[in-house]
């Protein structure tokens, strides 16, 4: 039978070359590390190979694309808006906003680092988390740390974008289109 | 197994499925996130599945959904979005036709006027197509087998107003999209029963004994109107559905589109018209500035900008503004006049069976038709012992469910107007039921019934809300161009409970072997007293109104082709909620010898 996969492909081998090979391994594995491995991932069977994870790069783009489907948000962007007057740029600006506050509230939670409120003495003990709160102005010395709270900081909580499926090109942030009739 | 209780609200313009365990008491129910597809290639759970179906071109490839690779066409959000685009590969309410009087709705009609690679369908595949929607989305997320849909109590509901043939429909396409254990519900009823779950115990307390509880249920596309009376069952309160109102496509998207055109001449004015995806935006633009003004009660106006087609945000941008005044004129006093309890919607005639396209109520005010429910129904609870008879129905308690009603003007208005009618008739006001959050309530009330039918809390009793009639032609001498005259004769009493059978009629009717026959068929909303059997030779003009008509076909088996078989007609009402109809042979050939009675779907055309 010459079914496709792996099995057709290992050759059948005679008992007495079995015989010196299982001795001659028997020495390498003992001796061989690399060897040993090679031998110990064979004795398992390999598990399916894991579905392709998507780069990090096309989570990106989607969420591009879905700030551009909801509030025209890459279309601002790429737009020159030196030459409008303010009242054109407002305008436009409700439109992004819009779209984009709806879509972003849709799919993530955003909260304030700190709850205080802005301009509020805070005092930071030792250990707080440096990758949450920042310092700035004359940093020096040692915790507690008392300041005042300049910017409150945003923490994203979750972030659900929807899943791809049917392999559509991530990089069309938004496809062409042409009217027909 | 059985484990769940679902509920589906199978609406107009959106689905929704809500599921709770039939064994664990207590557990709140849940609202399915349906997976759909928001953007090419890009799925989503979302608690709304919007009722729109798109047949994606060829060019377009394969819409694929996480069950299925290979789908020619989309259910759902993108659905929905992708139709502005191409609007004549779009089917919308198909829920709408489902219930047309005259078109066939087992026929391949939608999407009206779509290209020819595109293979029409009909309303009930449309419809199939969304339950089996949710069932696919139902068994990914519970993983199928024991705990798949087709296993589960499902109930679906349909709009009060629904006649015997459209529930039907309905349930042929739940049972085509494999739900095998379904029961129907009416949406009013389910509003209720959200409401009742919501409230706990303490809806006991705001409802008491003799109460009849106005259900004002206006959602996207429908309007529909039941009463329900709350009385004493030996020390126990009982909910009785006493009434139902005419099916009224008028809803929250006519209100919508209202402003969306107003907004639009002014824009006009200024030399700025928006083109049809423009028109798309707009309508969006407009309902959401609309729920800004209604429920911030200081905004005088609220600004609205329509992006422009192209890839150029800024100097396209369409930029207008509804006021205040605005809202108020078309919103408050176009949907919602103060009108006096004799108003009667304008144009009310069904007749129009020239063209097809959706019947929609060519009278927008609301409080007409609630004028017209009101005084129609009432002697729904019966004629009072002494003194003078009600004008109208008197409700004690109003209950809104639908997206619209979220707006206090419009709650306010038409309480107001409602109201003054009662005064003048000399009964109290009403007391709104308030205090539970009615987001998705059909779906969770759906679903809170199917535990009810499992024994566990209160059920509201009614049974159907028509009596059914079948035409008799008298046997008059034929008259070129008169029209023999009709008696109608009741098969199905008004308020037939699930389950019971109707008496047989003592009055015969003759069938002729081996072709159809097609007799007329009427239904009452307000004719409570007939029984089986009951002939009316004559009846005030909108007592009666004409459905699509019935048709028996008796195969020729042992008798003879032509010849004319007496039969009587028994109706049934089945636990799924539908009304059967089977036609008795007086001389049997058999034991239990009988033929199902089809409720046409084709009517007239």
């Amino acid at each position: 039978m010459n079914t496709p996969g792996v099995t057709t492909d290992v050759p059948e081998i005679s008992f007495l070359t079995r015989l010196w090979f299982a001795w001659l391994c028997s020495f390498r594995i003992l001796f061989d590390a690399r060897f040993a491995g090679r031998v110990w991932t064979v004795r398992v069977p390999a598990p399916a190979p894991l579905p392709p994870r998507l780069p990090e790069v096309s989570r990106a783009l989607q969420l591009l694309a879905l700030l551009q489907r909801e509030g025209r948000f890459v279309d601002f962007l790429q737009q020159d808006i030196a030459d409008f007057p303010d009242a054109d740029v407002g305008v436009a600006a409700r439109v992004v906003h819009e779209g984009c506050r709806n879509a972003l509230r849709a799919h993530a939670d955003i909260e304030p680092v700190r709850a205080e409120k802005e301009g509020a003495p805070v005092v930071l003990e030792a250990g707080f988390d440096a990758d949450a709160v920042k310092l700035v102005g004359d940093v020096k010395g040692q915790p507690p740390y008392a300041g005042v709270l300049r910017h409150r900081g945003w923490r994203a909580k979750r972030l659900d974008l929807p899943e791809i499926v049917g392999g559509h090109d991530a990089r069309i942030l938004a496809a062409a289109e042409v009217e027909l009739g | 197994m059985t484990r769940f209780a679902v509920g589906i609200d199978l609406g107009t313009t959106h689905c929704a499925l809500a599921v709770a365990p039939l064994e664990a008491d207590g557990v709140p129910l849940e609202i399915l996130g349906v997976p759909q597809l928001v953007a090419p290639g890009q799925v989503e759970a979302r608690p709304l599945l919007p009722s729109f179906l798109y047949f994606a071109h060829e060019t377009e490839g394969p819409q694929a959904l996480p069950w299925q690779a290979g789908r020619r066409f989309v259910v759902g959000e993108y659905a929905r979005s992708r139709g502005v685009d191409a609007p004549a590969r779009l089917i919308a309410s198909a829920k709408s036709w489902l219930s047309h009087p005259t078109a066939d709705r087992r026929a391949g009609i939608l999407p009206l006027g779509a290209p020819e690679d595109v293979e029409r369908i009909s309303p009930v595949e449309a419809t199939w197509h969304y339950l089996e929607h949710l069932c696919e989305a139902f068994d990914a997320h519970t993983g199928g087998g024991d705990a798949a849909l087709s296993k589960q109590d499902v109930v679906v509901t349909v709009p009060a107003s629904f006649d015997a043939s459209a529930r039907e429909l309905t349930v042929e396409a739940a049972l085509a999209a494999g739900i095998e254990k379904v029961t129907l519900l009416e949406e009013p009823q389910a509003a209720l029963y959200a409401w009742v779950l919501a409230m706990g115990e303490a809806w006991r307390r705001e409802v008491r004994p003799g109460d009849v509880i106005l259900v004002v249920d206006v959602g996207g596309g429908t309007t529909d109107f039941s009463a329900i009376h709350a009385v004493d069952d030996g020390g126990s309160l009982q909910l009785v559905r006493v009434a139902v109102g005419d099916h009224i496509l008028l809803g929250g998207d006519n209100m919508d589109l209202a402003l969306a055109h107003q907004v639009g001449q002014k824009l006009a004015a200024e030399a700025k018209v928006p083109d049809r995806w423009q028109q798309a935006s707009l309508v969006h633009a407009c309902r959401v500035a609309k729920e800004r003004l209604l429920s911030d009660a200081k905004l005088r106006a609220a600004p609205i900008a329509v992006a422009s087609r192209g890839s150029a945000l800024l100097g396209g941008t369409l930029r207008a503004e509804l006021t205040r005044d605005e809202v108020t004129r078309t919103l408050v006093d176009g949907f919602f006049p103060s009108v006096g309890a004799d108003a009667r919607p304008a144009g009310r005639a069904r007749g129009g069976l020239t063209q097809l396209g959706l019947h929609y109520a060519s009278d927008p005010a609301i409080t007409r038709h609630l004028a017209w429910f009101l005084a129609r129904q009432a002697g729904a609870l019966g004629v009072p012992a002494a003194g003078r008879a009600p004008k109208l129905l008197h409700p004690t308690a109003v209950l809104f469910n639908g997206g619209v009603m979220k707006a206090g003007p419009l709650r306010e208005r038409l309480v107001a107007t409602l109201d003054a009618w009662l005064e003048a008739d000399g009964a109290p006001r009403v007391r709104v039921l308030g205090g539970a959050d009615l987001d998705l309530a059909v779906a969770r009330g759906a679903c809170a019934y199917a535990r009810v039918r499992r024994g566990k809390g209160l059920r509201i009793r009614g049974g159907t809300a028509r009596a059914c009639y079948v035409g008799i032609e008298s046997a008059v001498p034929a008259v070129p161009g008169v029209e023999p005259p009709v008696s109608a004769m009741c098969v199905a009493p008004f308020g037939m409970e699930e389950g019971t059978e109707a008496e047989l009629p003592p009055h015969e009717l003759g069938v002729v072997v081996g072709e159809p026959v097609r007799f007329r068929f009427f239904g009452s909303t307000v004719r409570r007293d007939d029984v089986a059997g009951t002939v009316l030779e004559q009846w005030k003009g909108d007592e009666l109104e004409e459905l699509p008509p019935i048709e028996v076909t008796l195969p020729a088996e042992g008798r003879r082709e032509g010849d004319v078989v007496p039969v009587r007609l028994r109706a049934r009402v089945t636990e799924v909620g539908t009304l059967l109809l089977e036609a008795e042979p007086l001389h049997p050939l058999k034991p239990d010898e009988r033929w199902r009675v089809e409720l046409s779907v084709r009517g007239e055309g």
